[in-house]
């Protein structure tokens, strides 16, 4: 194996069907601290849906999660915090009509000690984040709707740095973003990676994601292809197990490889 | 963006604008929205006052408006936060009419006569209120679990339930009509006795100015330590002056509407006060019903936007999916919204079997219609996650009052759908075109 510590994650055997389709099949892939991995592989080839049944938004067929070692129960998005796991969505991150800061604390709201919300505390908290991450941000009072891609992307990886994350998991973090907020995003994957923060990266586009992950894995038809560490692969090797399910010598066959 | 961070972030924007209006609403903040319902609702006042002969703008009719509005305003603040989640009430009209049926029951029958307290024993009214809350919160409770625990959509299962609760208000007496209403009760209906009078509604009045007051040095206190911009002083002045304005002219208002001549005698004759040339001029003061709908308009407005229950409320109604992620238990909002909508409906139906004094099983028809109407004029927005508790508020209002209007003006009932529909679709593209120009 690649490492030989405890993995701070451990999905098993995963596997889930919706109506007859098996989405993902017997996929296992692992995680360990301050390491970025890089999910890839093509629209609907399951890398999503795995994800979201680490982060609790499906309930798996079946398999084992282990979080550091220990069985994990996660039954919805809630569990899945429990456990420190924090998730940044393509498009579902945000609620658009309320503000930055109501979107930063939505399901875990200061509240002052009469038990109502305490939205100056909320928003100068909010503020502090958010300068850390993108120091131009002011409109803080307007609803996120009007707020453009890459700010609103900003909010919603503000959203998971402020709960102190274990686990992050992005979901095509960058696609929406402009060259110079994907630069910031990849200044804050390696901060986030440097406090021993674990990161899964998802992509179908290997360009997002090679130069920031430590290891990629493919899949392919809800199966793992493969995976590899980015020192021992090339790009255009990592494209062939995307487009063809062809594991190059570097890398670790898994059981969607196609054989010979 | 450059423009952006010459700005300190302690400027209040207000600074950067040079149009008076303009720079005068951004200072205070107002919500030119809510500005433009008050601005609408002056022109209906007033058009109606020319063309009643000056009827409508008097103490008399602005006080029955008030009274009448009551019923239909207490349940708009609750159908406000179910049309934000996307779901509709369709039942309400229903609930009320099976909730005052019972509480009918309740203070006729089961009250004195089963249960032997004796009629005008203290503890009916709070006894058959009580039951009411508890049937509406029941029902309430029973149509939400449905909606979001076995995922029948808001619009069929409240259409049952709009069939059902009507269904089971004639089933409590067999169709009979349930009258007269317990003495205490029939306060919470209006009427000469069912206001609080001109000293308390004075004390009513300058409670509302000190808690503005107090409000607005508290928010711009909060401000401070936060280091955030504030609104300039003169724009606080502002605000504090109209909002105790406000307050004062309703109470003022309400004080001007004597007690009728009649009943101002007997009571003059029964307490052994001389009656003066003229008339006793007794004042009726704020309306009971209209002090519990204004009650329910501010602990309505502090659930929907100083609590997580109220957050929760419009995070879902803009992206539910995003709210069901953050961990928040959206099933479990969803029947609680519904919940308080059955209390809000028995609430309502409480202010209109005081005033009818009587409980029939037809009571509440076609509320549902108004009470929706009245939220979606008042900028709610079926799409979800936009509305506000005193826009619907104010919404209850003009359709209150152009209803009140058209009677002064004798215009015939079928006329008045008629108008009432057109302006209710009129309200609404009006609406779309501000949301459209504000993007």
């Amino acid at each position: 194996m690649l490492d030989t510590s405890t993995p701070l994650v451990e999905m098993t055997d995963i596997s889930i069907s919706f109506g007859g389709i098996r989405a993902v099949d017997h996929a296992s892939i692992n995680l360990h601290r301050g390491e970025v991995v890089g999910l890839l592989g093509h629209n609907g080839a399951g890398k999503s849906t795995l994800i979201k049944i680490l982060s609790g938004a499906y309930k798996r067929d079946a398999g084992d999660i282990r979080i550091n070692g220990e069985a994990a129960t996660i039954n919805n998005p809630r569990d899945a915090k429990a456990y420190g796991i924090e998730t940044i969505y393509q498009q579902l991150a945000v609620a658009d009509n309320v503000d930055a800061a109501a979107n930063l604390f939505l399901g875990r709201e200061m509240v002052t000690s009469l038990g109502t919300l305490d939205d100056a505390a909320m928003e100068s908290k909010a503020r502090e984040v958010m300068g850390r991450l993108n120091p131009n941000f002011r409109r803080f009072k307007e609803p996120v709707k009007a707020l453009s891609g890459g700010q609103r992307q900003s909010v919603a990886i503000a959203r998971a740095i402020l709960f102190n994350a274990r686990i992050l998991i992005m979901d095509e973090p960058t696609a929406a973003l402009g060259p110079q907020e994907t630069t910031q995003v990849g200044e804050l994957i390696k901060q986030l990676k440097a406090d021993g923060i674990g990161i899964f990266l998802i992509s179908h586009d290997i360009h997002d994601v090679f130069d920031l992950a430590d290891r990629v894995v493919v899949m392919k038809n809800g199966q793992v292809v493969g995976q590899a560490k980015t020192s021992d692969v090339t790009k255009d090797e990592v494209l062939g197990m995307i487009i063809m399910g062809k594991v190059p010598p570097g890398a670790e066959p898994g059981p969607g490889a196609i054989s010979g | 963006m450059a423009e952006q961070r010459a700005m300190s972030s302690t400027t209040h924007p207000s600074q950067m604008v040079q149009n008076p209006l303009q720079r005068f609403l951004m200072a205070t903040e107002i919500d030119t929205r809510l500005l433009g319902m008050v601005g609408a609702l002056a022109i209906i006042w007033i058009g109606f006052n020319f063309f009643s002969g000056g009827l409508f703008l008097t103490p008399r009719n602005l006080w029955n408006l008030s009274v009448q509005t009551a019923s239909v305003a207490v349940m708009v603040t609750g159908m406000v936060l179910v049309i934000v989640t996307r779901n509709i009430d369709l039942s309400v009209g229903s609930i009320l009419g099976v909730v005052g049926m019972v509480m009918g029951v309740m203070q006729t029958q089961i009250l004195p006569v089963q249960l032997g307290l004796g009629l005008g024993h203290p503890l009916i009214w709070v006894l058959s209120l009580a039951s009411g809350l508890v049937i509406g919160v029941g029902i309430g409770g029973l149509q939400g679990a449905i909606i979001a625990y076995l995922r029948v959509p808001a619009f069929i299962v409240t259409l049952g339930g709009y069939l059902v609760w009507r269904g089971a208000a004639w089933w409590v007496t067999a169709g009979r009509t349930v009258a007269p209403m317990d003495s205490t009760f029939q306060l919470m209906g209006g009427g000469p006795t069912g206001a609080i009078g001109n000293f308390w509604s004075w004390v009513v009045g300058g409670l509302a100015c000190a808690a503005i007051v107090i409000g607005l040095y508290f928010g711009r206190r909060q401000r401070q330590r936060f280091n955030f911009p504030q609104r300039p002083v003169w724009a606080e002045v502002s605000l504090a002056i109209i909002g105790c304005g406000a307050a004062i002219a309703a109470v003022w208002v309400a004080n001007a509407y004597p007690w009728p001549v009649r009943i101002a005698e007997n009571f003059a004759n029964a307490n052994g006060i001389a009656v003066p040339e003229g008339g006793l001029f007794i004042s009726h003061g704020i309306a009971i019903p209209v002090l519990i709908a204004v009650g329910v308009g501010v602990v309505m407005t502090f659930l929907a936007t100083r609590t997580r229950f109220g957050r929760y409320v419009y995070a879902m109604g803009g992206n539910p999916e995003a709210a069901e992620l953050a961990g928040i238990n959206t099933r479990w909002v969803t029947v609680k919204i519904f919940m308080l909508m059955g209390a809000l409906c028995a609430i309502a139906a409480a202010i209109s079997t005081a005033r009818l004094n009587a409980a029939t099983n037809a009571l509440g028809t076609l509320d549902e219609l108004y009470v929706i109407a009245a939220a979606v004029i008042g900028g709610t927005s079926l799409a979800g996650g936009v509305g506000s508790i005193a826009g619907a508020l104010l919404g209850a209002l003009v359709m209150q009052s152009l209803q009140s209007g058209m009677v002064l003006m004798g215009i015939d009932s079928p006329l008045q759908s008629i108008v009432v529909g057109i302006v209710l679709v009129f309200a609404v593209w009006l609406d779309t075109l501000y949301r459209r120009n504000k993007h």
